[in-house]
């Protein structure tokens, strides 16, 4: 994700060296007000190692390829917001310096799309309330599953912040002319699959120093219980996410066609009306059946455009995407239930 | 050869390089460093259809490199990792931006492909005056030019220390990685059931002595601030280099050199 000078205008380059130099000075304020100098090595050495852990290959099984450690959500967990922040910093630092990956110019927005969303959305909005909370249990064992679930959602949320940070830099820039949404489309899936990987990654790495060193861990407190944490809490709390995930995110639903509709009918509104020169209103079969068909379609369908029918208002929206959420949920419930009664079935038929 | 080696072996060539002398490489680091950002930022400034206007700013390197007697070549090899970024971003122009521009002998040359090149060009152009300043500045000669400018002290000593310890944790990695590569001689890249101990075992080890380490640094007289032993002060000869520089930069934004040189050829 690591930008190129020549991807952004001087103004932009400029406004995000203000606004990564704020965070900074915000940091190494916090930093001198907790009197907490002695951080200086441990966070040289922790952003060294972290450096050099990101060239580490990690098999994801089952695939062939290999994938790397999220640096910002393990820097926080660490060393805190503040020093991670920093931290960060100075690893972009040398990756640009030394072996120019991301420009000069470009550090602070690398900067912002890196190490803020990593350290300071990854640590404040997502790893301290899942570490204070109880979710999954008061014990040892609903505490790993806190880092692990804090690990990957805070890895997936500031990459997908940080994918959408240069899609709105490059284009601001004026640099290409990709439309913002066709480049949305390309930005973001892919950073989903690696936000994932590099979630699982660092969650793997939390996951060994709790167990060994719980201490090192910000927010984290030592529990002896190690009793095994509730399952039904688990499946409330994913339930939750879920509903957050798929609400939330909906609002944001764009209203430009998706890639492969653009590419067939293009964007009559926004200018790129002849793509492949195909009329939307008169594409596809035309016969009898294929008519009764899209009316039955239409008649059945109760969310039409992922809205309820006649509703233009985001919250028709939002609450197709909590319903889809639930159809998907309840759908996989019912393939656990129809499956359990298969091995039920066969079991007894052993017996 | 792994990566971490790769990388060893990169950082080492930019300390080579840095340490030969040239009269590039007596110039004060913050002349060198603030005529760095004057360059990229008029670079970054031209038209994404001028570029012809940005064109001529390939003399500035070129000059820089033969004075200095910097290998090209060590440049071009770094940018195997600037180009596909900029390569993806521009190669969807001239699928878009169809628009004839120009014609040379009768083959129409639409904006998309003139806006590809010049994204290209730009990205070229900013990584050879990074690579420049890097080649020609020892990193504590470029720390203590950072703290003349004003950057924090905690930031300029982190990046010193950091870059200190990125040889020894590389290094220590690579051994890892090698031996257990050694045990598990078919496998791609780490099992997924190393992912945590893996790094983490080092990751602990290198907290703990990282302690130990500023234990020392107290017992030695270390009090937050790091003392450069910088040997000269910013004399006039780096004024006016830096002048220099910022005037042909001006010069050469606001002339376009290429249609000068032009029209006295083709009139």
């Amino acid at each position: 994700m690591h930008m190129a000078d020549a991807l952004l205008a001087p103004a932009v380059a400029a406004t995000m060296y203000v606004a990564s130099g704020t965070g900074a000075g915000f940091s190494i304020n916090k930093l001198r007000k907790d009197d907490e100098p002695q951080k200086l090595p441990v966070m040289a050495v922790t952003s060294a190692l972290v450096f050099a852990g990101q060239m580490i290959n990690y098999t994801i099984p089952g695939t062939g390829s290999s994938g790397h450690m999220c640096g910002g959500m393990l820097l926080s967990a660490l060393l805190g917001p503040q020093a991670g922040f920093l931290s960060m910093i100075v690893i972009l630092a040398i990756q640009c310096l030394f072996f120019a990956d991301g420009g000069l110019m470009a550090l602070g927005a690398n900067v912002w799309n890196m190490a803020f969303y990593g350290c300071f959305i990854g640590y404040y909005l997502i790893w301290r309330p899942f570490m204070r909370s109880k979710i999954f249990g008061d014990n040892r064992n609903g505490q790993r599953w806190r880092i692990i679930v804090a690990s990957i959602v805070g890895c997936i949320v500031t990459l997908q912040l940080g994918a959408f940070s240069v899609v709105l830099e490059t284009s601001i820039s004026g640099i290409t002319e990709l439309p913002f949404g066709a480049f949305v489309a390309l930005m973001q899936p892919i950073h989903l699959a690696i936000g994932l990987v590099e979630g699982l990654i660092t969650s793997a790495v939390l996951i060994f120093i709790y167990e060994t060193r719980t201490e090192l861990l910000q927010d984290v407190e030592r529990s002896e219980s190690d009793k095994k944490g509730s399952l039904k809490s688990v499946i409330v709390t994913l339930g939750i996410a879920v509903l957050v995930v798929g609400g939330g995110l909906s609002l944001f639903a764009s209203s430009n066609p998706d890639g492969l509709e653009w590419a067939l009918f293009g964007n009559a509104e926004e200018g790129y009306a002849e793509n492949m020169g195909l009329d939307e209103d008169n594409f596809g079969i035309e016969s009898t059946v294929a008519e009764k068909a899209g009316a039955i379609q239409e008649t059945t369908s109760f969310l039409p455009d992922y809205a309820f029918p006649d509703s233009e208002a985001a919250m028709g929206t939002t609450v197709s995407g909590i319903v889809g959420s639930a159809i998907v949920a309840g759908v996989a419930v019912l393939i656990c239930f129809i499956g359990g009664f298969f091995r039920k079935k066969k079991t007894a038929e052993a017996q | 050869m792994n990566k971490m080696q790769k990388a060893l072996r990169e950082l080492s060539e930019m300390d080579e390089l840095a340490a030969r002398t040239s009269p590039i490489h007596s110039i004060h680091p913050a002349a060198k460093f603030l005529s760095t950002i004057a360059y990229i930022m008029v670079v970054l400034s031209f038209d994404k259809y001028d570029l012809n206007g940005l064109f001529p700013m390939i003399l500035w390197p070129i000059i820089l490199f033969q004075v200095s007697g910097t290998n090209v070549r060590s440049c071009f090899y770094k940018l195997r990792i600037v180009l596909p970024l900029v390569m993806a971003v521009g190669l969807f122009n001239p699928f878009f931006d169809k628009e004839i521009m120009v014609r040379i002998g009768g083959v129409g040359i639409s904006g998309g492909v003139i806006s590809m090149i010049t994204l290209m060009l730009k990205g070229v152009f900013c990584l050879m005056a990074s690579f420049l300043l890097m080649a020609t500045t020892k990193i504590d000669n470029l720390c203590a030019a950072l703290r003349k400018l004003h950057v924090p002290s905690m930031i300029v000593s982190l990046l010193l220390l950091t870059y200190r310890y990125v040889g020894v944790m590389t290094e220590e990695l690579s051994v890892m990685t090698d031996a257990y590569h050694l045990r598990a001689p078919n496998q791609k890249g780490i099992h997924v059931s190393a992912w945590g101990s893996f790094l983490g075992q080092l990751l602990l080890r290198s907290m703990d002595k990282a302690q130990e380490i500023y234990s020392a640094m107290l017992l030695r007289g270390y009090h937050e601030h790091f003392h450069y032993s910088e040997n000269r002060r910013f004399n006039v000869h780096d004024a006016i280099f830096l002048v220099i520089a910022i005037t042909i930069f001006v010069i050469l934004r606001i002339y376009n050199l290429t249609e000068a040189l032009g029209g006295l050829v083709v009139r």
